[in-house]
This record gives C-alpha cells, sequence and structure tokens, in this order.
C-alpha cells in the first residue's frame, strides 16, 4: 500500500480512511452537547427560578426555613459544578458511581449526565441574573391584577428572561460541542476519542488533527447560525397587522350592547 | 414644620357641622375601602406618617400633593405593592391581612394602573388583557377574550389587539392597561399618575377614558397632577402634604375655598405654572 507524502495527500487519506468514524465520533458529540444543553437548561431553570422566589418577614417558618434549605443545596450544587473542571467531574461520577454505589454506567450515559449537571449549575446563574434583569414593573403589573407569583413567573418573567439570555444558552451549546473532548476520558466515543485512536495507527497527529478541527468548526458554525435564526424567529415580527373589527365575531354583540348602555346614560342625563 | 403638632397638621375628620350636603352624601355610602392610621417608612425615611383615608362605593377621588407628599405610596400600600409600616386597611369592612385573607384575591378586585404603563412586554394587547381573567379569575378562554375585547372595545384598543406593547405609543398602552384592569371587573380602580408619562398630546386620549368610567360610576382613586381632571371629574379630593392627608372635601372647596391654608398654598403654585 502506498502511504501519501504530503501534507494534504496525508489530510485526504485520512479523510477517506477515517471520515465516518469521525461523522460517527461527530455525531455523538453533538448529541451530547444538544440534550446535555437541554437538559441543563432545564436543571438550570429549575433551579434559577426556585433560586428568585421572594421571602418576606411574613411567610410562615416552615416556608422561611424550607426555602433557605433548598437555597443552600442549590448554591452547594454550584459551587461544586463550577468550581471543578467537567473532565475531573466526569472521571469522580463514571468511577466513583462504580466504587461507591456499585452503579456502573455506560459511558455515554456518564457523559450525559456530566455534561448536563455542568451546563445546569452555569445555567442556574445565568437563569437567576435574566429574572433579576426584569424591569420590576412587570412583576407589579402581575401582582396588581393578583396574579400568584408561581403562574407570573410562568407567564410573564420567565418568557422574558429566556429570550434575553438566549445568546448565552447559545454560548453554552458552542462550548458544550468542543467541551465533551474532555469525555474521552471516560472513554466517550466522541470527536476527539475517535480522532486520538485514528492518530495512534499512523503517528500523522497534525494531520489528524487538522482535519478534526475543521469537522468542529463546521459544527459550531452550524450551531451559531441556527442559534441566530432561533434568536430572530423569538423576536417574533417587527410588524403587526391592524385587526379588523369585522373580522371578530364577538365584536358585533360587544358594539352593540356598549351602544345600548350609551343610550341608556344619555336618557337618564336628559331627566 | 417643626412646632406643629400632628393634630394640628391633619385636616379636621370629615363628619360634624362642617360637611357640606355633598360631601355627607358622599360619607353615607357604603365605604368600600378604609385606611386606618396607616404609616410607611423606608428605613428612617418617614413617607406616610398617619393616614386616615376612605373610598366610598361609586366615588372618584382625586389625591393630589407635591412631589414626595406619599400620594404613591398611598396608593402602593393599599395595594400591597408596598408593605406598610403600620395601620390597617379594611375592605368591605374586613381586615385586610387578617386569618384567611387572600392577598391575591383582594388585588384581582382593586386594580392598579400605573404610571409606567407595565403591559406585559412578551404578550400581545389581547393576551395581556385576558390574562387576568384567564389565570387569575380561571375562566375559559373564550370567556375572557370576550371581556378582554369588550373593555378593548370600550378603550378603543380593539384594532390593536395583535400588537405588543413595544409597538404602541403612551396613550395607547395606558388604554390597554385600564382595559387590562378592568376587565377584572374590580370594586375600585387606583390610578397611580396615569398621565405622568405621557406626551401632551396624549395626556387627552387617557384623560378622556377615564371619564368615561367615572360617568359610568366606577369607583375610583386618582393620584394625579391633573388639576383640571381633578376639578372637574373627581367627587371628592384629598390633599396630601409631608405624610399627612392635609385635606380631604369636595373640588369646589379645595379648589375654590380651602380650609388649609397649605392648600391654598400648593395650589397657587400649581395653578401659577399652568
Amino acid at each position: 500500500m502506498n502511504l501519501p507524502t504530503t501534507f494534504f495527500g496525508w489530510v485526504a487519506f485520512i479523510t477517506e480512511k477515517y471520515g465516518v468514524a469521525f461523522l460517527k465520533g461527530a455525531g455523538t458529540s453533538v448529541y451530547l452537547a444538544v440534550l446535555g444543553t437541554l437538559l441543563g437548561c432545564i436543571i438550570g431553570f429549575l433551579a434559577g427560578t426556585v433560586r428568585t422566589v421572594p421571602l418576606t418577614k411574613e411567610d410562615n417558618l416552615f416556608k422561611r426555613v424550607g426555602m433557605n434549605i433548598v437555597w443552600a443545596i442549590i448554591r452547594f450544587y454550584v459551587w461544586v459544578f463550577r468550581g471543578t473542571p467537567m473532565m475531573v467531574q466526569a472521571m469522580v461520577i463514571f468511577y466513583g458511581a462504580a466504587a461507591i454505589f456499585g452503579v456502573h454506567f455506560q459511558p455515554l450515559m456518564a457523559g450525559l449526565l456530566v455534561v448536563s449537571i455542568n451546563t445546569g449549575a452555569y445555567m442556574c446563574e445565568t437563569v437567576r441574573g435574566g429574572i433579576q434583569s426584569i424591569d420590576p414593573g412587570q412583576i407589579e403589573g402581575a401582582k396588581a391584577i393578583g396574579m400568584s407569583h408561581g403562574r407570573t413567573m410562568l407567564s410573564v418573567v420567565v418568557p422574558q428572561a429566556f429570550r434575553n439570555i438566549t445568546p448565552q444558552i447559545g454560548n453554552y451549546l458552542v462550548s458544550n460541542i468542543k467541551d465533551t473532548s474532555v469525555l474521552s476520558v471516560i472513554t466517550v466515543n466522541e470527536l476527539f476519542y475517535s480522532a486520538r485512536s485514528a492518530a495512534g495507527v499512523y503517528f500523522k497527529y497534525f494531520e489528524v488533527f487538522f482535519v478534526v478541527s475543521c469537522i468542529y468548526l463546521v459544527l459550531t458554525t452550524l450551531a451559531n447560525a441556527l442559534l441566530h435564526l432561533v434568536e430572530r424567529r423569538m423576536n417574533g415580527p417587527r410588524d403587526y397587522e391592524l385587526a379588523d373589527p369585522a373580522s371578530i365575531p364577538e365584536l358585533k354583540a360587544i358594539a352593540a350592547e356598549s351602544d345600548r348602555e350609551k343610550a341608556e346614560m344619555q336618557k337618564e342625563a336628559v331627566r | 414644620m417643626s412646632g406643629q403638632t400632628v393634630q394640628e397638621r391633619r385636616s379636621v375628620a370629615p363628619g360634624g357641622d362642617e360637611m357640606s350636603p355633598a360631601l355627607r352624601e358622599l360619607w353615607q355610602r357604603e365605604p368600600i375601602l378604609k385606611v386606618r392610621h396607616l404609616q410607611k417608612n423606608f428605613g428612617t425615611h418617614v413617607v406616610l406618617r398617619d393616614i386616615d383615608f376612605t373610598v366610598h362605593q361609586g366615588e372618584v377621588v382625586c389625591v393630589i400633593g407635591a412631589s414626595g407628599s406619599g400620594k404613591s405610596t398611598l396608593l402602593r400600600c393599599i395595594n400591597r405593592l408596598e408593605i406598610p409600616s403600620g395601620g390597617e386597611i379594611y375592605y368591605h369592612g374586613e381586615l385586610a391581612g387578617g386569618d384567611g385573607f387572600d392577598w391575591n384575591r383582594y388585588r384581582a378586585k382593586v386594580g392598579m394602573v400605573f404610571q409606567s404603563f407595565n403591559l406585559f412586554a412578551n404578550q400581545t394587547v389581547l393576551e395581556n388583557c385576558m390574562a387576568g381573567p384567564r389565570y387569575v379569575l380561571k375562566k375559559g378562554k373564550q370567556e375572557s377574550r370576550e371581556l378582554a375585547l369588550r373593555y378593548l372595545y370600550k378603550v378603543g384598543m380593539v384594532p390593536y389587539i395583535d400588537a405588543k406593547p413595544a409597538q404602541l405609543s403612551g396613550g395607547q398602552l395606558q388604554r390597554v392597561a385600564i382595559a387590562r384592569a378592568l376587565a377584572m371587573k374590580p370594586d375600585v380602580l387606583l390610578f397611580d399618575e396615569p398621565t405622568s408619562a405621557l406626551d401632551p398630546e396624549m395626556v387627552g386620549e387617557v384623560l378622556g377614558v377615564m371619564k368615561q368610567l367615572a360617568h359610568e360610576g366606577m369607583t375610583m382613586v386618582v393620584v394625579t397632577h391633573e388639576m383640571e381632571f381633578a376639578r372637574e371629574v373627581s367627587d371628592r379630593t384629598v390633599f396630601m402634604l409631608d405624610g399627612f392627608i392635609a385635606e380631604d372635601d369636595t373640588p369646589e372647596v379645595i379648589f375654590g375655598n380651602p380650609r388649609n391654608p397649605k392648600t391654598r398654598e400648593f395650589l397657587s403654585r400649581f395653578m401659577h405654572r399652568l
């Protein structure tokens, strides 16, 4: 078998020989990044929303103590997972679960777990900031019509906070696409892992990782473009159509009733 | 300020010989809100010193006074957006905050319109007005929609039901905010300087809607700097000064022949500026 002699010859050779393996690895990376970011968002939104529940002196002791315990747990979680490298977390969870609890994770599942809770820890603080940055008037407007705190969060505050932190969620997704590479330490067969295996065969590290960096770039560029699209969609249309009163069926009865009331008031005024 | 006792600075409590027949008629109506000895301080800064204030059925009460006299804080305390430091509020005779009192149900019946509109930025005009009936009064979707449309029709905002708040002018926003409050079918509507954030040419459209409501018998408390509106529309005008109610009487008395020299002083300064 003739081996290539030039750099680009090697690149072409490796691409041909390991392209499928790399794409599979890239698929795993994307799977971990997308699902991990999604689960991380869910964790982050739950934790971040709970962190912003207001407590007043008037709340009963049970609620006050309970909330403070929950907050302490969340703070501890954020402290640990923002304070240690994801690579180390992967090792601790993968080998720790086996050693202490006798739970033998599939590497892929352990990887997903690590990405999710790591993203969740960052998201918690992002969501908290997002919620706190919403104009307090929005909450007052909801309070003034008697909305509960939970309903206010669900229909008014969190949707607005979500829109505001979408760029940040995009950052986490792009980071996660790249950072899933650290999961190779627990033998998750993602892009970096498959590249290292390939590089070892011919000792062509530069050429292999040149190809792989191109794949990473394509992935992150696609992710960015997608996020940009999502953001534009979320902004909604800049224009709105004036509603034609004739197209609103309920309006006829309302107008008739209003006219009747007005006529009655006028009659009364005359009297 | 120093040297005067609390008693001197407060107006004579309504009642007794001094009440004009018009005022007496108002005070014989059923009270919806009764505020007793209300106090509010932010740290050492005392905003409301001792407020006695009653709102009767079908009454339009305008609250006037200099900036910092506590007008807005009074409204915000009534609607519990601020927690009072002392005193009581009675709603239809029931002590607000007593056993089994539901603040959210109370707020659903005591509506509020803000200076800064506070419409939900993520929702359309129609959704803004449907939110209360739907999520607070737990009405069905269609019924909420009809309620919202009814009051949007009243304020002339039906064509804009699909617009988002960011796409509307100040006057339009405030009319929607009024419709949102009305869709709750409140017992009383509190207006916190509803025209202060508006461009001059938009003040009229909002005051017009408020006038119409007043004529229809809506119970309203209006904190305002629009003296013309207070004089024309209100049944009672309340003058606040340094956290007290300095005078509480018919607009004819307040604007024509105020008993408290401080009222006269404030109004002469204010009217001079107009």
